[in-house]
């Protein structure tokens, strides 16, 4: 169990680190999703990983912590959030110079 | 409990709703709460100020739940400080966003300033840090619909690098967190504090990674080398007058490095001991080089604001760096002159690329009024660089009497690059003003745009003037950050598992 989910973690993080290195906005904005999967499945597992434990009390012999599954969705609707502002922007980019690269300094406009 | 610690986030979240609820429609009007919402916003912060100068710490428990389950606001000397700071520069900003109309280039400024406002001060106040993460993303989503404020390819595409590099800088911040989380099981700043020296041995390793990432977190908030990249790019493409206002957005970095070098992290502490001035005082040696180098090399008036503005980021951290009270007070005083002179040279950038007809330093474009404007530039030359007479010479004087006992690495570093700044503004200056080729084309007259400048001018020489007393006051907030037992107290920690 840890074991997989210290892998999960792992290879998404590593999906998303080689994304975020390409050139164009749109592997950028995947990779930075898959990062915050990653960082997501982190939070959700520091508050120690429990099988068949509700976040409630009462409910089984030994409840699980909630406070990381609240923290984990806090988390998600912020990333959602910065997710679709981030396409829009880029969208906003694209249509603007006519061209997706994210890197500055490739077109004279940029120093305007 | 009095509740007017939680006003400087409620104050501008109700303007901002209700300039996007009822006032859609009316410039005019959404001016008028604005500037309304901005002095509301400075009166509360000085009663704050005088507030927590008579009492010490006070804490504000959201929904009267008890520390450390449920949120807190913790109001001390620092926090009152940063606030007031906040309301005395949006003050001048949104006058010069009126008065100079670049809040008709575009829609939403003013909500979106107002939304700004309340994320930055829920950073100075809250006491809890996935409470200063959520405030974190309030303070950038807002950024980022201002930075691209006024639309333009160059400033969309820069915008973008803009978001890309601060998602990155949240997830960090979110692995920070849940590995502090997970070794402690509390996220009170307060209980952080008190629970971390019972650390089990076995956890000391997590612990420190998360110290790292944290202080990793805070460098890219406030563009400490070498996570410095997205900065000038950012403040060059963005409108000079958010430019001016994300002046206090570095500052949330720096308060933010400040509040865990002292509170969670202090140098007492066995898990972490000395890591965090160790990153600390290379970044800030580096970080102030590497400005004062792009003073010099600066193509256009506002990149040479921009690296003005990370050379005096540069010094507070290497102020902080000392981790001792005097070090403290110094840096407290540095950062309220910083945020000042470097809003002053972003909007004197803005105002002066409005009178020519090119924005490349090297290319000969005469200045409208170059009698005013010059002046202007000289005196916020003299700031940044910390020449006498104004309040960046104080600054620099109060970092290097700290940093007595290590003058060769400090004393030298701080002396050359002021000397660096001083030629790229020199250079900057007379390219700009030295050569009047031909007359320049008129201009509309804006008296209300002219009158931000001053008010930030007047802050400075207030600053140089009062320097003794504030000072004092300055040095009582460092004792405090350093002893924190008072800012500990005011959370009444639930005791028992």
């Amino acid at each position: 169990m840890e074991l997989l989910v210290a892998l999960t973690i792992g290879v998404l993080t590593a999906v998303g680190i080689y994304l975020m290195l390409r050139q164009r906005s749109f592997p950028v904005i995947l990779g930075l999703t898959f990062l915050s999967y990653a960082v997501n499945l982190f939070l959700f597992a520091s508050g120690r990983l429990a099988l068949n434990a509700a976040p409630i009390i009462g409910t089984t012999d030994t409840p699980t912590d909630p406070l990381p599954q609240a923290l984990v969705l806090t988390a998600i609707v912020i990333s959602f959030g910065m997710t679709a502002v981030i396409l829009i922007m880029a969208i906003g980019g694209n249509l603007a110079a006519g061209h997706d690269r994210i890197d500055l300094g490739q077109d004279p406009r940029d120093d305007a | 409990m009095t509740h007017w610690i939680i006003a400087p986030i409620v104050l501008p979240a109700l303007a901002a709703a209700l300039m996007l609820l009822a006032l859609r429609g009316s410039l005019a009007l959404q001016r008028l709460l604005s500037v309304a919402a901005i002095l509301g916003l400075c009166a509360i912060a000085a009663a704050l100020l005088m507030l927590v100068t008579k009492t010490g710490p006070e804490a504000y428990f959201l929904g009267d739940w008890p520390a450390p389950f449920g949120i807190v606001l913790v109001l001390d000397r620092l926090s009152a400080l940063m606030l007031a700071l906040l309301a005395g520069l949006a003050l001048p900003v949104v006058i010069y966003a009126i008065g100079s109309d670049w809040d008709a280039r575009g829609a939403h400024f003013h909500p979106l300033l107002q939304f700004l406002l309340m994320g930055i001060g829920g950073a100075f106040l809250t006491g809890d840090a996935f409470n200063l993460f959520v405030f974190f993303e309030v303070m950038l989503i807002a950024s980022y619909g201002l930075m691209v404020h006024g639309g333009g390819a160059g400033r969309t595409r820069a915008g973008l690098q803009y978001v890309a590099f601060n998602l990155v800088g949240s997830s960090l911040f979110l692995v920070a967190l849940g590995l502090l989380y997970s070794v402690t099981g509390t996220l009170n700043l307060a209980d952080l504090a008190e629970k971390l020296p019972h650390l089990p041995d076995g956890d000391t390793a997590l612990l420190r990674v998360a110290a790292v990432m944290l202080i990793m977190v805070f460098a890219i908030k406030a563009a400490l080398v070498p996570l410095q990249f997205w900065l000038p790019g950012t403040y060059a493409a963005a409108p000079g007058v958010v430019a001016a206002i994300f002046a206090v957005m570095t500052k949330v970095g720096v308060y933010a490095t400040l509040r865990f070098a002292t509170l969670v992290f202090p140098p007492a502490l066995h898990a972490t001991d000395l890591l965090i001035a160790a990153f600390l005082l290379p970044a800030g040696l580096a970080t102030l080089g590497l400005g004062a180098v792009g003073v010099l090399g600066a193509s256009t008036l506002p990149r040479l604001a921009a690296f003005a503005g990370i050379a005096s980021t540069g010094t507070i951290i290497i102020a902080i760096a000392h981790l001792t009270p005097e070090g403290t007070a110094a840096a407290l005083y540095y950062t309220l002159h910083s945020t000042l002179a470097t809003a002053l040279i972003f909007l004197l950038a803005d105002l002066i690329d409005r009178r020519r007809a090119d924005l490349r330093l090297d290319h000969p474009a005469p200045v409208a009024n170059p009698g005013l404007m010059g002046a202007l530039f000289l005196i916020a030359a003299l700031a940044l660089a910390g020449m006498p007479p104004l309040s960046g010479f104080v600054g620099k004087l109060l970092i290097l009497d700290a940093w007595q006992d290590h003058m060769l690495q400090v004393w030298a570093a701080v002396l050359v690059t002021s000397f660096l700044m001083i030629l790229g503004f020199a250079r900057a200056g007379s390219l700009l003003f030295w050569k009047p080729t031909e007359a320049a084309p008129p201009i509309r007259p804006e008296p209300v745009a002219l009158l931000a400048p001053f008010v930030l001018l007047a802050g400075l020489v207030a600053l140089t003037v009062l320097a003794g007393p504030i000072h004092d006051w300055l040095r009582v907030a460092a004792d405090d950050l350093h002893y924190p037992k008072a800012y500990i107290d005011a959370n009444h920690l639930a005791k028992g598992d």
